[in-house]
């Protein structure tokens, strides 16, 4: 997922799109002509991910490209291949920095810029946009002239400040449309009651503001996670999973990164299935009344 | 904050409160005092300074000027959170991501108050809601979500309950009868309630106390029917049901009574029941103690008489039929007759005169006629054929 992806994304979130116009059927060609394209699309956007899935138990010796057979070797002893492990490990360390830095600090930021009215307010709001429209490689030699200018050593410190930089832009967007949509009254009414400023942004605040903050926590991360081009620029040494497999490319991937890879997808698909199936029945929990 | 649960109401004072927005004065000069346990009404037109004032009882605003105790006790720098107020607020403000029990006991766990969740069921089962305690708010309809509003204030006995118009969103019906919950509860738990509302209905039924406030400032503050019988200003004689308005220079004063020329009209308002003795009065009278005739009626002391006019309007609205009496020089006057099949029954066009006993009538303190004062869409006879218009339709409908 690139930036701009990413805000497209975070668009979604923040303004769910208005239910489509749905048109007449008469149109004749409809009715083989989109089953068709859509299958094609479908099988286009999958077969990489087959292609992987399938070649994590090829029983490869040093390039994962021809079939060999059939093996779980790679799957029961991923960090035979020190690297993938390494970098992976990397990789979500990173990631998790990246986002609870992120993710604490663009809500306290969205917060602000909602509720206190401030000097310079609007030239913010307009500022922290700027990240997700600069083109990456920008972004990154920028970043990594500066890390030069100031005498950082580069490694997964710089890495996760440079995630941590673009990442609050999406927090921010996120949890501003949620902020904004959270009755004043709400706190108020807290406060009357006997709340300290504290109790109440725990108690009130921050529970109706959590699912804004948790999307923006999940899109952080999978923006941190796959990020290739700003790391490049600014991770020295260090290596992180997409920048292992860039490397590794050239000479032959290990069979080992596909099972990286496989479990990642494997693992967010089943999330989505997770919340989505939770949020069915709860649902029905409500609609049942009790 | 320590203070427990308050064993009764504590009276307010408001000293000399002034509140600026920037660039809008909301609050001008208001001074206010509450006695303990009373059922005090805040009643004015939408954007006269009502929400302000709460807020600003309740903490969530700062004053610009003045000072407010609450007990005596001087809270004007305290935090909302440690006053002995709660808020009904005008939209309910129910927690979302609670149940409608934990909304109830979270006042009470906030302070440590022991068996919080017993107290809130208590609570709920005085507002009839305990059987929906697990529920969240959005499953509530819009009466109950007022109830479990109304729960979750009193069942921290504040000395101090401030009501921003809670039944402002509430059905006829529904409001009629949570007007008369409302009240019983008060009574039942004893504490001071400042209720503010636009519907004057309901400040003259739930209220021992009404204060009416327009622009930012008290107009006058008493009894129901204080207000009612003896109105002081045009604007709350306008305000607080309707009011014939008629005005002139005095002619004469006797010991007990002035007399005002209205038009080459000698009208009686007794001494007592008026606010200005000199210069230019405003007197009125409310269309109810008006007495259509169809002759000239007798000349008394005890009586004052408008006419010949004209009937130029009747509406029938089941308990009485409204005229809108047009009299040369004077102006539109409206009667309201009692439908108890007795008097006679009269047709538009027909030349009737209105009397009405000297003791009915009252004197206003404001010097401005009321014509100049008011854009004339909201005089006497403008809201009289407005009501009828809306009745008519209502008839239609049906
Ligand atoms: N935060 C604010 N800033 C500026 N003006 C305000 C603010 N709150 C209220 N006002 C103004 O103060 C006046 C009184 O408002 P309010 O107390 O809400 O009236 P109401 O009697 O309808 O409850 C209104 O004219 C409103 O526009
Ligand atoms: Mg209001």
């Amino acid at each position: 997922m690139t930036l701009q992806e990413g805000a497209v994304l975070a668009g979604a979130v923040t303004n769910p799109p208005g239910r489509a116009h749905r048109r007449r059927s008469g149109f004749r060609l409809g009715k083989w002509l989109l089953p068709v394209y859509a299958a094609l699309a479908l099988l286009f956007l999958l077969v990489p991910i087959a292609y992987t899935f399938v070649f994590s138990f090829n029983d490869s010796i040093r390039s994962n490209i021809s079939w060999r057979g059939f093996t779980l070797d790679n799957w029961l002893a991923i960090c035979a291949a020190q690297e993938v492990c390494e970098s992976f490990g990397n990789s979500i360390l990173i990631a998790v920095a990246a986002t609870l830095i992120a993710t604490t600090l663009g809500t306290m930021i969205a917060i602000a810029l909602v509720r206190y009215r401030f000097k310079f307010r609007s030239q913010v709001s307009l500022l922290l946009f700027l990240p997700m429209a600069t083109p990456e490689v920008v972004l990154g030699a920028g970043l990594a002239a500066e890390f030069l200018a100031a005498g950082v050593q580069k490694g997964i410190g710089t890495v996760i400040i440079a995630h941590t930089m673009f990442c609050i832009s999406f927090v921010v967007v996120t949890v501003k449309a949620r902020v904004a949509s959270l009755d004043p009254a709400l706190e108020e009414a807290g406060r009357d009651l006997y709340g300290s400023p504290a109790q109440v942004f725990w108690r009130i605040t921050f529970p109706l503001l959590l699912p804004g903050i948790v999307a923006a926590a999940l899109l952080s991360f999978a923006l941190s996670f796959d990020d290739f081009i700003i790391t490049n620029f600014n991770s020295g040494a260090a290596t992180t999973f997409p920048k292992f497999i860039y490397v590794a490319a050239a000479r032959g991937i290990p069979a080992e990164a596909n099972v990286v890879a496989s479990a990642v997808f494997i693992f967010a698909i089943a999330l989505v299935v997770v919340s989505q199936v939770s949020a069915a029945a709860r649902q029905r929990r409500l609609a049942k009344g009790t | 904050m320590g203070q427990g649960f308050a064993e009764s109401g504590a009276d307010l004072e408001l000293v000399g409160i002034r509140k600026r927005f920037p660039g809008f004065t909301a609050i001008e000069d208001l001074n206010l005092s509450i006695p303990a346990g009373s059922f005090f009404a805040l009643l004015g037109p939408s954007g006269c300074g009502k929400t302000t004032t709460l807020r600003l009882v309740a903490g969530l605003e700062e004053v610009t000027e003045g000072r407010i105790l609450i007990g005596g006790k001087d809270v004007t720098a305290t935090k909302p959170y440690q006053r002995p107020v709660n808020t009904v607020f005008q939209s309910y403000a129910l927690f979302p991501h609670m149940s409608v029990l934990e909304n109830v006991a979270f006042g009470l766990r906030r302070r440590r108050i022991a068996d919080a969740t017993g107290k809130a069921h208590e609570a709920l089962r005085l507002v009839e809601l305990d059987h929906l305690a697990a529920r969240k708010p959005a499953q509530l309809s819009g009466g109950q979500q007022q109830r479990v509003a109304l729960a979750r204030a009193i069942v921290n006995r504040p000395a101090l309950l401030l009501l921003d118009e809670p039944l402002g969103a509430l059905d006829l019906k529904l409001r009629r009868q949570m007007q008369l919950e409302l009240k019983a509860v008060q009574e039942e738990v004893g504490l001071t309630f400042l209720h503010v509302t636009h519907d004057q209905e309901e400040a003259m039924t739930m209220a021992d106390t009404v204060a009416v406030m327009n622009k930012g400032r008290i107009e006058q503050l008493g009894a129901p029917s204080v207000l009612y019988e003896l109105p002081r200003t045009v604007f709350v004689a306008n305000f607080l049901g309707q009011s014939n308005l008629l005005s002139g220079p005095v002619i004469g004063t006797t010991a007990d009574s002035i007399s005002v020329d209205v038009e080459g009209t000698r009208i009686v308002v007794p001494r007592s029941r008026a606010h200005r003795h000199r210069g230019n009065v405003t007197v009125g009278v409310r269309p109810e103690k008006l007495v259509l005739g169809f002759g000239p009626p007798e000349e008394s002391a005890a009586s004052n008489i408008l006419g010949p006019g004209r009937v130029i309007d009747v509406s029938f609205s089941g308990v009485s039929t409204q005229y809108l009496v047009a009299i040369a020089g004077v102006g539109t006057i409206v009667v309201f007759a009692q439908n108890i099949g007795t008097g006679p029954v009269a047709s538009v066009g027909v030349e009737v005169w209105v009397s009405w006993r000297v003791e009915h009538g009252f004197g206003l303190e404001d010097e401005d006629a009321p014509a100049p004062k008011f854009p004339s869409d909201t005089d006497t006879a403008t809201i009289a054929v407005q009501k009828k218009r809306a009745l008519m339709s209502e008839f239609g409908d049906s």
